[in-house]
C-alpha cells in the first residue's frame, strides 16, 4: 500500500503548468476556450484564462502574480490571494501541477 | 421548445456489446447486439468526423468491451487529430500485450477501468470471470506506467458495499487519480437483478460517511466521485445532464440515443446514424426533442425551482417505476410515487438470503 502520496501545497516558488493530459484549446464551434480533462470540459472565464496561460512551467507563482498585477493594473496584494487560491484548487483537482 | 439546441459536448460510443465479463448490473440493454450488427470501421470514422464538426469535445469509447474492436487505434487517432478528448472505458481483461501502448501512441487521453470488487473473489463472482482481478490490476499498472491518467470505476451494490474502504485503498495503491464510487443505477441488467443487488439502508448510510471522510482526508491526493443510489435519494440526478442537453450515446449498430436505457420508452422512435446525419438527429429527432428543456414537464416539476438543476431526473426511471416517461422521477421526494422506492427497497431486503445470489448474468441472447 502506498501511503506516501501527499497533497501538494502551493508556494510562491512553485512553477505551475497544466498537466500533460489537460488541454486548453479554442473551440471554433462555440467561439470559446475549452479546457479538456478526464471526463470533464471546463469553460474558463477571462481571468482564469489569463492565469492558465501563464502556467507554463517556467514562471513562478510570484512572477505570475507580478505579471497579472501589470495586466490588470492592480495591486499585487489584492491579486495574490485569488491567484493562489485558484492554483491550489486546480492542483487539488489534478489539472495543474505545482 | 423554441431555442435551437446548443451543440453537444460529449458522446458515449458503445462500440460493441461483446464483453469478456457478464456483470449482473450492466447498463447495456437486455437485447444485446451480436458482432454482425456493429457499425463498420468506416461508419464509425465518418460518425466521429461528423461529431467533431458538430462540436463534440469528448468521446467515451465504451461497450461492452471496446478493446475487442481491432480498429480502436484508428478511432483514437481520428479523434486525436480532430482535437476530441478520448476516454477509454474498459473492463481491463483480455487486453493483449502491447495494445495499451498502441492506444496510447494513437493519442488516447484517459482510461477508466472498472473493478467489480476490491477483493478478487467479488470481481470474479460479479463478472462471472475467473482470474479477472489480476488482469485488471495489470491493466491499471500498465496505464499508469504509460503516464495516462487513470480513473477506477467501482459499481456498488449489496455484494460489495462493505468493500468501499478497500476500494479506496486499492485506488491509492494503483496510483489512480480518480475513484468513482458509483452506486448501481437500476436500468438494463441491473433492473433485472434489482432484488439481488439492492443494499440496505444502514449499509448505504455507512457508505456515505466513509466516502465523505475519505473525500476530505484525500483532498489533492485522490478525487472520489460519489454517485448516490437513486432509491435512497431525496432528489433525482440530472440524468445525462438533462435529456439531449449536452451529451448522448450511440449503440453498436449506430442507433443514436439520448441515454443508455432510452429504448425502454416505447412511445419514442430512434434513428440510426447513416440513415440520417448525426446533426440532423441531434437537432430534429422527435425523440431527442421529446424531453428537452422544461416545456414537457408536468407538475410537480413544472413549477419546481430545481427543474433546471435535475431536469426532472431520469426519464427511464420514470418509465420503469411510474409507467410514464413524462412523470417526475420517483427518486424525487416531491413525486407522488416516491414511497414506491422505499417499498422496492423493502421488498428486495426481505428476500431470503438463499435467493440473494440468484444472479441473471449478462449474456448475448440470454436475457
Amino acid at each position: 500500500m502506498e501511503a506516501r502520496r501527499q497533497r501538494v501545497i502551493l508556494s510562491g516558488e512553485a512553477r505551475p503548468r497544466l498537466r500533460h493530459y489537460v488541454r486548453l484549446q479554442y473551440d471554433p464551434v462555440r467561439g470559446a476556450w475549452a479546457l479538456l480533462s478526464p471526463e470533464r470540459v471546463f469553460w474558463p472565464d477571462e481571468v482564469s484564462l489569463d492565469i492558465l496561460r501563464l502556467c507554463d512551467g517556467q514562471r513562478t507563482v510570484s512572477q505570475i502574480v507580478d505579471e497579472l498585477a501589470g495586466q490588470y493594473d492592480g495591486a499585487r496584494e489584492d491579486i495574490a490571494p485569488d491567484v493562489e487560491q485558484f492554483l491550489q484548487e486546480w492542483s487539488d483537482r489534478f489539472l495543474v501541477t505545482l | 421548445m423554441s431555442d435551437a439546441p446548443l451543440p453537444p459536448i460529449g458522446i458515449l460510443a458503445e462500440l460493441t456489446h461483446r464483453c469478456p465479463l457478464q456483470c449482473v448490473y450492466c447498463s447495456n440493454p437486455l437485447e444485446l447486439l451480436k458482432a454482425d450488427k456493429e457499425l463498420s470501421t468506416d461508419a464509425w470514422l465518418a460518425l466521429f468526423e461528423e461529431a467533431a464538426d458538430l462540436g463534440v469535445l469528448q468521446i467515451h469509447l465504451s461497450g461492452g468491451e471496446p478493446t475487442l474492436r481491432p480498429d480502436l487505434e484508428q478511432f483514437i487517432s481520428c479523434l486525436a487529430r480532430r482535437g476530441v478528448y478520448t476516454n477509454l472505458i474498459t473492463a481491463g481483461v483480455g487486453i493483449a500485450e502491447g495494445r495499451m501502448e498502441r492506444l496510447c501512441d494513437a493519442g488516447l487521453d484517459h482510461v477508466q477501468l472498472s473493478i467489480q470488487g476490491a477483493r478478487a473473489p467479488t470481481t470474479e463472482k460479479i463478472g462471472n470471470n475467473r482470474g479477472a482481478q489480476e488482469k485488471k490490476l495489470e491493466t491499471a499498472r500498465r496505464v499508469v506506467e504509460l503516464g495516462l491518467p487513470l480513473t477506477i470505476n467501482a459499481p456498488i451494490h449489496r455484494h460489495n458495499i462493505e468493500e468501499v474502504p478497500a476500494f479506496i485503498d486499492l485506488a491509492l495503491s494503483l496510483r489512480a487519480q480518480r475513484l468513482e464510487i458509483a452506486n448501481v443505477q437500476y436500468a438494463g441488467w441491473a433492473l433485472l437483478n434489482r432484488n439481488t443487488l439492492m443494499p440496505d439502508r444502514e449499509a448505504v448510510e455507512r457508505q456515505v460517511e466513509i466516502v465523505e471522510e475519505a473525500q476530505s482526508r484525500l483532498q489533492g491526493i485522490l478525487a472520489i466521485d460519489f454517485v448516490a443510489p437513486d432509491y435512497f435519494a431525496i432528489y433525482p440526478k440530472p440524468c445525462m445532464g438533462g435529456w439531449a442537453r449536452d451529451a448522448f450515446m450511440i449503440a453498436p449498430d449506430g442507433m443514436v440515443l439520448p441515454c443508455h436505457a432510452a429504448a425502454t420508452i416505447p412511445t419514442l422512435h430512434f434513428e440510426r446514424f447513416g440513415e440520417r446525419s448525426l446533426t440532423d438527429i441531434w437537432l430534429n429527432s422527435p425523440a431527442f426533442n421529446a424531453f428537452r428543456g422544461d416545456d414537457w414537464m408536468l407538475e410537480p416539476c413544472r413549477s419546481c425551482d430545481r427543474r433546471e438543476i435535475d431536469w426532472g431526473g431520469c426519464r427511464c426511471q420514470a418509465m420503469a417505476i411510474a409507467g410514464d416517461a413524462a412523470a417526475t422521477d420517483p427518486a424525487c421526494v416531491k413525486s407522488p410515487l416516491h414511497n414506491r422506492m422505499a417499498m422496492l427497497i423493502g421488498e428486495a431486503n426481505s428476500l431470503p438470503s438463499s435467493n440473494a445470489d440468484d444472479f441473471r448474468y449478462r449474456r448475448i441472447g440470454r436475457a
